[in-house]
């Protein structure tokens, strides 16, 4: 009994392999096999989002997802987010601007606008708010979220933006 | 004066947007969760929660689970009798049930096994059988239905508690209105939704200690829950709140789950964990009451309160939790925006076989704060005054105490009111949907249906203003279908009051600092995500002159901090930012009197900033922050530092004067503009220009995201956001499940232009007054309002969907009262009011004799 699978894949740009019961989720077997523990749940059901994760640079729901599923592919968690012990740029607005109250849809979100900036580098707020809209957040009202991504998007094209004084400080 | 324990300096820390000390480990997946917590050995728990509403348990037949291979123990209520709960006078709470069983959710037995796919297994093998009870669905029931009693205790068969308060003399004050109006309202129940799960992690060691990680607000009473329930000494016993993955006073009672797995532990020597799946935690809930509601106000015809009676009802579900609270801050609020001379509350609360209602951000505050507004609104419709102007005139004055003795300290709520006025274009774009007034809308023109004038009759006054239908003299400045609407609201700044009655601090933080400069904060407080724990590193940093990113601030751990009675009522900034900055100025004293030695200058000389500390008359004269604490240890010894916080007293001495007592008040105006479709019903919220007093901000973003945060959650709440249960007789939760319980997505979230305004308190640190929960509150009246402005109905029921615009678009169209929700509130008998005289009758804020007092 409890014959476990096992599989080899690319995690957070490196070769892994691991090994679990086969009935596990994406999610189980990053947190509880792996001890990846940033990717958060929510609900387990597929309707917060708050465990999204890329598999070959595509966001999808790890709660959803079989461990079996992900075989000789890429995942990236927010673990892998940073590189060369320098934050992703979102990370870096996520924390500066207050995007990450309580912290525990973040993962999600970092995950979710990754995809997005790298598939369209200059996003419009609307372009920002459908591609965010299958994670939750009861924290931040999502605004400085938007903010965050706009201004990580900016310095990952190579521009200076300044954030309006309204987002730091509101309206005179 | 404001508390500023800078002597006037500029600010280099306090009021600057930095970063959150721990925003770093929560976007790289650092910030270890109740859930992330893995111990070696560690086992899993499952508990079985009933399917019956209201039962008596006969037996519990646990053979079957027991021989389950890799299950470790099984508990039931026999193995925990003790009672428990939050609040002191109700103590009704067991962690898992004993004889009966309240609501859809009550747990009756907990598994501890090998890992949760045992656990689960085995909980499934438990058998129970029941005796099925008459279930209390409604507030209705709650009065009416004696018996079967949901609990042997409350004031009368399935009423908790009723309260029944009277300052001034009211009906004095209804005689001297030109107009009263009365109205009825219902505010739905919600829950908090955070996206974390509850869960915890309990480890009995082998020296019998016990360490509790939990996701909790509050982890003192945790602690003293745990040892009055585990009988075990309160020393032996360790509780640290892990970070709360969103909190929103979900997670403030101290939770069955919190005792089982700590006795699992005790009975198994293996660290236990439980994780509350989505749908449990529907059902632990302890969210926002619904609320049924009638209030009565007596204006002038500029609009002056003369007198205010408030009832509600509020429907408890199947616990106390923090209900009797919550019923008298039902009434407690209603005084401290617009001047009320005279007032009288009513408020009952009753158990019901649902899952028990508790606080949820604002607690107890947005249903009678909905319901006011809305009321207002009506008012100055009838009046034919601009409700923006309305409300503007007749505020509360700072520095000054209402009648059901509150003392209000500054009080910012004017200039909130003009910054929404001007951002929103009000006047511009403000106009009663039906603009002219008719010739019988004054209140002095006769009595016609729904006005009365109080000089001349004392006839029954209706719940609406019919006068609204009138079609033709339509002279509206937005188009049919687009409106905008005001409001505004008051919270407190913490509870004048602990929850448990004792004279000891609220809030405590200890302060170590060490010879390489280090300096470490140590407070009971919890970080929620609201920044508790920066709040605290930005407060030190400021006194000591050196950055917050020095700072390592411990918190939320019953063994390394002095107690903070937790993340609830807005108390945190304010309680613990006063006992930091108290704990710093000592610190910082200590190191003066050293440097000052050293440097051979008078002691007033010193300053501290830029991680130095120094001569202020030859700055470069001088010792980095470090060489100072080297002195000052050399000369005192090893430094550490504490400051604690106690509110002052409040002027209020009658009984039930310890809800609504507060070391200040945030103040709060909302214009919200919305888009409505009459063919489909539905509400979307373009815009909300939000202002909140949040005295002084401690670090302008944080306060930034939680006013938007705030008006995030107040749309949920207006739009869609609703805890409604089967019509049957088993009161199973309709939605208890993310996709079905209705919450914004980005998708209906509403652009916010949010202004903060800095009115500094007296009592708060460096001014600073709350923002977790105030700004929430003006936001469903103002949409609500808004909807009224847009289409001419009145949606007297929060949530606002699109089903209850079309019935009330429907009524309109047949030329009934345009409106959607309660026609009546439940007759019940009251208790004799306690009376009260009012500040301005020379009251002492005692409740005067019984005798012949009132008939």
């Amino acid at each position: 009994m409890n014959q476990k699978a096992h599989i080899g894949f690319v995690l957070n740009g490196e070769a892994a392999e691991v090994a679990f019961a086969p009935h596990k989720t994406l999610l189980e077997v990053l947190r509880e096999d792996l001890a990846l523990t940033g990717t958060k749940h929510g609900c387990e059901l597929g309707e917060c989002g708050t465990c999204t994760v890329l598999v070959d640079g595509r966001s999808i729901l790890s709660c959803l997802r079989l461990g079996l599923d992900v075989e000789g592919r890429e995942v990236t968690t927010v673990e892998g987010m940073a590189e060369d012990g320098k934050l992703h740029p979102l990370q870096d607005t996520f924390s500066d601007l207050g995007a990450a109250q309580c912290g525990y849809c973040s993962p999600g979100f970092l995950l979710a606008a990754k995809e997005l900036i790298e598939k369209s580098p200059k996003p419009s707020r609307d372009e920002i708010k459908e591609a965010l809209s299958g994670n939750l957040c009861r924290c931040t009202g999502y605004i400085k979220i938007y903010e965050a991504v706009e201004l990580a998007a900016a310095r990952l094209r190579g521009e200076t933006m300044e954030l309006p004084r309204e987002s730091l400080y509101g309206f005179e | 004066m404001a508390k500023n324990g800078n002597n006037g300096k500029p600010l280099k820390v306090v009021g600057k947007p930095f970063r959150k000390v721990d925003a770093r480990a929560k976007c790289t997946g650092q910030t270890k969760f109740a859930d992330d917590i893995v111990l070696p050995r560690m086992i899993a728990c499952k508990i079985l929660r009933t399917h019956e509403p209201h039962a008596l348990i006969k037996t519990i037949d646990l053979s079957k689970a027991l021989a389950l291979p890799g299950v470790f123990a099984i508990i039931t209520g026999r193995d925990l009798p003790i009672p428990y709960g939050i609040l002191p006078v109700s103590q009704d709470e067991h962690a898992l049930c004993i004889d009966k069983v309240r609501f859809i959710g009550d747990p009756v037995a907990a598994v501890a096994a090998v890992d949760e796919d045992v656990a689960f297994d085995a909980m499934n093998l438990i058998e129970v059988e029941y005796e099925r009870l008459q279930t209390i669905t409604s507030i209705e029931e709650g009065l009416m239905i004696d018996e079967p009693r949901i609990h042997e205790y409350g004031d009368s068969g399935n009423v908790h508690k009723k309260v029944s308060l009277e300052f001034g003399d009211v009906d004095e004050g209804f005689a001297e209105a030109d107009l009263i109006r009365e109205d009825t309202f219902f505010y739905e129940g919600n829950t908090h939704l955070p996206m974390e799960q509850h869960a915890a992690v309990a480890y009995f060691d082998p020296d019998q200690k016990l360490t509790l990680w939990s996701s909790t607000q509050t982890p003192h009473y945790v602690h003293r829950a745990l040892t009055k329930v585990l009988e075990i000494p309160a020393s032996h016993i360790r509780v640290i709140a892990t970070p709360n993955g969103g909190g929103f006073g979900g997670k403030s009672d101290p939770f069955n789950h919190e005792v089982i797995v700590s006795k699992l532990s005790m009975i198994t020597g293996r660290p236990v964990k439980c994780t509350l799946t989505r749908e449990e935690v529907f059902y632990c809930h302890r969210g926002r009451h619904p609320v049924l509601m009638h209030v009565k106000t007596g204006v002038k015809k500029d609009g002056a309160i003369t007198a205010m009676h408030f009832k509600s009802f509020l429907d408890g579900g199947a616990y106390g939790s923090y209900g009797v609270a919550s019923t008298f801050y039902t009434g407690a609020l209603q005084t401290v925006t617009y001047e009320v001379p005279r007032y009288k509350f009513q408020g009952a609360r009753v158990f019901t076989n649902k899952p028990p209602c508790g606080p949820k951000r604002g607690h107890g505050t947005p249903q009678p704060r909905y319901a006011l507004e809305v009321h207002l609104d009506k008012i100055a419709e009838q009046l034919n005054l601009d409700p923006a102007e309305m409300r503007r005139q007749h505020l509360v004055q700072p520095n000054s105490v209402t009648a059901n003795y509150l003392r209000i300290g500054s009080m910012g709520l004017g200039l909130c009111i003009d910054k929404v006025v001007a951002g929103s274009n009000w006047k511009k774009r403000f106009s009663w949907p039906v603009s002219e007034p008719r010739a019988d809308r004054g209140p002095r023109a006769g009595s016609p249906r729904g006005v009365v004038d109080a000089t001349g009759s004392n006839g029954i006054i209706g719940s609406h203003d019919p006068v609204a239908t009138a079609p033709g003299t339509d002279t509206r400045k937005l188009p049919y279908g687009k409106g905008i609407g005001i409001a505004c609201s008051s919270y407190i700044c913490g509870a004048g009051l602990p929850i448990y009655w004792n004279n000891m601090p609220q809030s405590g933080v200890q302060l170590r600092l060490d010879r390489q400069g280090g300096v470490c904060v140590m407070c009971g407080s919890t970080d929620i995500g609201q920044g508790s724990d920066s709040i605290l590193a930005y407060i030190v940093a400021e006194i000591l002159g050196i950055d917050p990113f020095d700072i390592r601030v411990v918190t939320a751990d019953t063994d390394l901090t002095p107690v903070d009675l937790g993340s609830y009522s807005s108390r945190v900034t304010l309680m613990t930012g006063n006992a930091a900055i108290q704990a710093a100025e000592r610190a910082r004293e200590l190191l003066t009197i050293a440097v000052a030695e050293k440097l051979n200058v008078p002691i007033e000389n010193i300053s501290f900033a830029e991680r130095r500390a120094f001569d202020v008359e030859n700055p470069e004269v001088g010792v980095s922050f470090a060489e100072a604490v080297v002195l000052a240890e050399s000369k005192f010894g090893t430094i550490g530092t504490v400051g604690s916080y106690s509110p002052p007293r409040s002027p209020g001495k009658y009984k039930g004067a310890g809800v609504g007592p507060s070391p200040a008040y945030s103040y709060s105006a909302a214009v919200a503009e919305v888009d409505v479709d009459p063919l489909t019903g539905i509400v979307m919220v373009e815009r909300v220009w939000i202002a909140h007093d949040v005295g002084k901000s401690i670090n302008p973003v944080l306060v930034m995201g939680q006013v938007e945060g705030s008006v995030y959650m107040g749309l949920g709440e207006i739009l869609m956001e609703e805890m409604t249960y089967r019509a049957n007789r088993n009161v199973v939760h309709k939605f208890p499940s993310m996709l079905e319980y209705k919450s914004p997505t980005t998708m209906e979230m509403c652009d916010v232009k949010t202004y903060l305004i800095e009115d500094p308190d007296p009592n708060g640190p460096f001014g600073a007054k709350e923002v977790g929960q105030g700004p929430l509150l003006p936001v469903p009246p103002a949409v609500a309002n808004a909807v009224y402005n847009a289409i001419g109905v009145r949606i007297d029921e929060v949530p606002i969907t699109p089903e209850k615009v079309l019935k009330a678009l429907r009524e309109k169209e047949r030329g009934r009262d345009p409106r959607y929700g309660p026609d009546s509130i439940p007759t019940t008998d009251w208790p004799e009011p306690l009376r009260v005289l009012t500040p301005a009758e020379g009251g002492d804020g005692k409740e005067m004799p019984r005798v012949a007092v009132h008939s």
